[in-house]
């Protein structure tokens, strides 16, 4: 067993965790923060993003060892002080960018993390950095265009509707 | 304007609140006390024999708490298949039993024969590899290929079963000889053979199943994601474990999408509640990503000969079609329908064909079972009709969008009836088609095709005109047809005393954002706010009896049935009303929340009527019931026919047969639309995962039975970067003519029209770049496939 302290959406946390233990496990299990999914077993579907010192992680690829000493936020992080939505998810309500909301949380701390490297990013731009989040429901149509909305662009002129 | 509440208003989703801020409760993100854990032990073998387990190491190993095998379960039901199909010289389909944990045999990679339950999920991996290590499980030969599994009757998936067929069904048998006299007497004959590529379904919610036994009261509870509750529940209490019904609660809570996988029940899910059982303690179980690809039911897998008879101008005068149809290893519950009433029954498409003769032989293999995914034989169907007619107009040198204007059913046709066996009740073939050419700017599409071309592109523009029968589905019809159960549906509408609403549906709403439309409808009917309409799904124990939420029949259905308790609300309110304004019944008025006195200024207020009912001081009790609270069952007169038309454009890459999208176009009528967001949304998924089967996804089987496919690594999902903005339409209205919200349904919809227009958008690109040797590519039309037919 490893000693592990990390903080969490802003709180210290600490406890002894099995070498094999996952980022995404120890937050789910240990933290009971069940908002970061697991969608797959391989690093692909990006459901478990998380942000690890600011950046963009997915959370079954890390060990939470490896997270120690690391300031985390999840998606249980993301709402404004006040319990509102942030601009992000509040631009993924507006724009029906969720149905199934399974993949949501991934895909929202991705997009946040792209608006923080990139302020206003090109539809294409915002294409490829989701690459690595998969969604099934949706098409990928308003997610594109929420994450527009988040940067502040006219999403419904850039998607042509 | 468009409106801001009710019905055709584009409410926010409601639910989406708890999405975005993590609070969703997803069925593995539930913590029990004494909570334990599942693995399951799975064959590495497509086909084997199960000569022994050696349970003795693995018992022994860190909180193991106890092993199943098959031989625990030999005398408990089968899970059984949905529909009994009789083939062509009546005699009935084959149903081998499907077991909870293999026994005897396992039949295809991933197919469980035992399980471990420990004290923690890591104690019961490491047991459940142990036990694998030591099982002796002799492998046999696999049957993959469905031509040489019905050829060859020494290899058998099921010992019994000796040519690996279930049934080989006629459709409509009577109708053959009249079919291929057309075709004797045809001036034209096209043929194509082709493939429909098997997909698997692919829910980023991987399925999981928590079994909670109560000893002290015999009740027994499953959480599991599930697409439809009650089934489930009647399937493990009726068939498998022989539980009464009235001691098993089901619950699928907030579930992660389905696409038709999660309709089904699976052994995970017995297995999980007969573990609790034995234990006194709750069971979980969670599938990592390569158990759904090795076990969720995938879908698709047909291999059919389409030949089409037409005159030299292009009309349509017969289609016949042989298809082999895969089931996989076992039949999961609608796997006999799919490539049946759901596939054979649309094979006449939008088009005045006068005659049709389908055949459909369906296969057992050492695979996955294979049932109805999105769309689920409706895709089948109109994939094979829309390739064949626009290979027919390529071999008659005539326009794809002409020859379908002149076969398209006129508006004036309906109801019509089609050779196999379904009345369209309403439709407008040629307004969508319109809409659509102009939506598409075809006229414009030399210009663009010049342009492509100046980078070094081949353009194309594929069509398809499409339908579908969906809010599935009148109950005697389907009795008739073969189905075990009814499906109709069920919501009670339950006034609270302070006057807001609880309506609880038979609807499962795993994506579709039920509960903003349903609360919509209730609303407007109701004429209070949303806010005030709570929907509750997904709990046997609260609501009334469901059929869940597929083959887009939740607001057909679902919504009929709550459209109907709202209704009897009213009646109700009116008779309250009535005595409090000391009128008659008659001449009370219900509208905009007030029931009126017709011709007075004397009403009441939807709540002044609400609390009378609960507080009946002034009340009459003599003549009626106190309390607010109405049960409506409704079962469907027809299926409703959502139609439409399909406009992909493409990009094909000479040099290294890459295909983009280009654009992606949509017009659709689906009836009345109750609000447009979700509809659009539910659109362009539909879009994304037809561009998936048609550009991107396959399932690979090996010659041995092994899935190549089994992660993400190598099953190739749809990703933002593969698909553009689509452009979506649903301004054509031809109300459903026999249900009460005048909807026809718009969940499959993508997913049926899509296919047949991205493929035929790439033919139409090597046409035009002068590839005119390639007549078909198979899907998923990967750049070495294009290239291959390019260079071949």
């Amino acid at each position: 067993m490893t000693k592990v302290t990390m903080t969490v959406n802003g709180k210290a946390v600490s406890a002894e965790v099995e070498g094999r233990t996952l980022l995404s496990a120890f937050l789910r299990e240990g933290l009971g923060l069940t908002g970061t999914h697991v969608g797959c077993d391989t690093s692909q579907c990006g459901a478990c993003v998380v942000h690890v010192d600011g950046k963009a992680v997915k959370s079954c690829t890390m060990f939470a060892a490896d997270a120690d000493g690391a300031q985390v936020k999840t998606i249980e992080g993301m709402n404004n002080p006040d319990g509102s939505l942030s601009v992000v998810q509040q631009a993924f309500q507006d724009h029906h960018g969720l149905q199934c909301g399974f993949c949501t949380p991934g895909m929202v701390m991705s997009s946040a993390a792209l608006l923080a490297e990139n302020p206003k990013p090109t539809e294409a731009e915002i294409r490829h950095y989701l690459e690595g989040n998969i969604c099934r429901c949706t098409g990928y149509h308003n997610i594109v265009k929420a994450v527009l909305a988040a940067s502040g662009q006219d999403a419904a002129a850039l998607a042509a509707e | 304007m468009p409106k801001d509440h009710g019905i055709g208003a584009s409410s926010k989703r409601r639910e989406d609140v708890r999405f975005l801020s993590g609070r969703g409760v997803y069925t593995d993100d539930m913590a029990l006390h004494g909570q334990t854990y599942a693995v399951f032990v799975r064959s590495n073998v497509a086909h084997g024999r199960i000569k022994s387990i050696d349970t003795s190491a693995a018992s022994k190993m860190p909180g193991v708490l106890a092993i199943f095998t098959g031989e625990d379960f030999k005398d408990v039901g089968g899970n059984p298949a949905g529909w009994l199909i009789n083939s062509r010289d009546g005699t009935p389909m084959r149903e081998p039993k499907r077991p909870v944990l293999a026994h005897g045999k396992v039949r295809h990679v991933g197919d469980a024969y035992a399980a471990v339950v420990a004290e923690t999920y890591n104690q019961a991996k490491d047991a459940a590899q142990q036990l694998a290590d030591d099982s002796d499980i002799e492998e046999l030969p696999a049957i993959v290929d469905m031509k040489k599994a019905v050829a060859d009757s020494s290899n058998r998936v099921h010992d019994e079963i000796p040519d690996n067929l279930c049934f080989d069904w006629g459709w409509i048998e009577d109708n053959r000889a009249a079919v291929d006299a057309a075709f004797k007497s045809a001036p034209h004959v096209t043929t194509l053979e082709l493939v429909n590529n098997r997909l698997v379904p692919n829910a980023m919610e991987p399925r999981s199943s928590i079994g909670e036994y109560n000893p002290g009261t015999g009740d027994y509870k499953l959480t599991t994601t599930s697409q439809n509750p009650h089934l489930t529940r009647l399937l493990v209490a009726a068939f498998v474990l022989g539980i009464p019904e009235n001691k098993l609660t089901v619950v699928a809570p907030d579930v992660g999408g389905g696409f038709g996988s999660k309709i089904y029940h699976y052994g995970e899910e017995a297995l999980v509640l007969a573990a609790s059982r034995k234990l006194g303690r709750p069971v979980r179980w969670t599938a990592e990503r390569t158990e759904s690809f090795l076990t969720d039911a995938h879908g698709r897998d047909h291999v059919t000969k389409i030949e089409m008879a037409s005159t030299k101008d292009g009309e349509i005068l017969a289609i016949r079609t042989e298809t082999l149809a895969n089931v996989g290893a076992y039949l999961s519950n609608f796997s006999t329908a799919t490539p049946t009433f759901l596939h054979g029954t649309l094979m006449a498409g939008p088009y005045k064909v006068p005659h049709v003769y389908v055949n459909v032989k369906t296969v057992f293999t050492n695979t996955a079972p294979v049932d109805a995914y999105r769309g689920a034989g409706r895709p089948e169907a109109t994939f094979s009709i829309e390739r064949i007619v626009d290979k027919m107009c390529r071999e008659l040198n005539l326009d794809p969008f002409e020859v379908r204007r002149k076969n398209l059913i006129q508006p004036d046709q309906f109801p019509y009836t089609t050779p196999v066996g379904l009345v369209y009740d309403t439709g407008n073939y040629q307004a969508t088609l319109d809409k659509l050419i102009e939506l598409a700017d075809v006229k414009n599409f030399d210009k663009r095709a010049a342009a492509s071309k100046a980078k070094g592109k081949l353009r194309g523009m594929g069509l398809s005109t499409w339908i579908e029968a969906c809010g599935i589905a009148p109950s005697n019809l389907v009795g008739v047809l073969g189905s075990r159960v009814g499906l109709y549906d069920a919501a009670t509408v339950r006034v609270n005393a302070t006057g807001n609403i609880s309506v609880m549906t038979g609807a499962h709403s795993h994506g579709q954002g039920h509960e903003t439309v349903f609360a919509q409808i209730v609303a407007e009917k109701l004429g209070i706010p949303e806010s005030s309409v709570e929907i509750v799904h997904g709990d046997t124990s609260k609501i009334p009896f469901g059929m869940g939420s597929y083959g887009s029949r939740s607001l057909a259905v679902c919504g009929a049935a709550m459209t109907k308790a709202v209704d009897k609300i009213i009646a109700k309110g009116k008779k309250i009303a009535a005595h409090m304004l000391e009128a008659a019944e008659g001449d009370i008025t219900f509208e905009d929340g007030k029931f009126s006195v017709a011709g007075t200024d004397k009403a009441k207020t939807f709540g002044e009527i609400a609390f009378s009912a609960y507080v009946p001081h002034n009340y009459p009790l003599e003549t009626l019931e106190p309390g607010l609270e109405e049960t409506a069952f409704y079962d469907p007169a027809n299926f409703t026919y959502p139609a439409g038309a399909y406009l992909c454009e493409v990009e094909v890459d000479p040099e290294t047969g890459k295909v983009d999208i280009a654009s992606f176009t949509c017009a659709d009528d689906f009836g009345h639309v109750m609000n447009p967001m979700i509809v659009e949304g539910q659109v362009h998924g539909g879009v994304g995962q037809g561009i998936g089967q048609a550009l991107l996804e396959n399932t690979s089987y090996d010659e041995n039975g092994q899935l190549l496919t089994a992660s993400y690594m190598d099953y190739a999902m749809p990703r933002a970067d593969d698909v553009p903005f689509y452009t979506v339409d649903h301004s054509c209205v031809t109300p459903c003519t026999h249900n009460p919200l005048g909807v026809k349904g718009c969940g499959e919809a993508g997913a049926i029209g899509s296919p047949p227009a991205v493929v035929n958008a790439v033919i139409d690109a090597l046409h035009r770049g002068g590839h005119t040797h390639v007549k078909h590519i198979d899907m998923p039309v990967s750049p070495a496939r294009v290239w291959s037919a390019i260079n071949g």
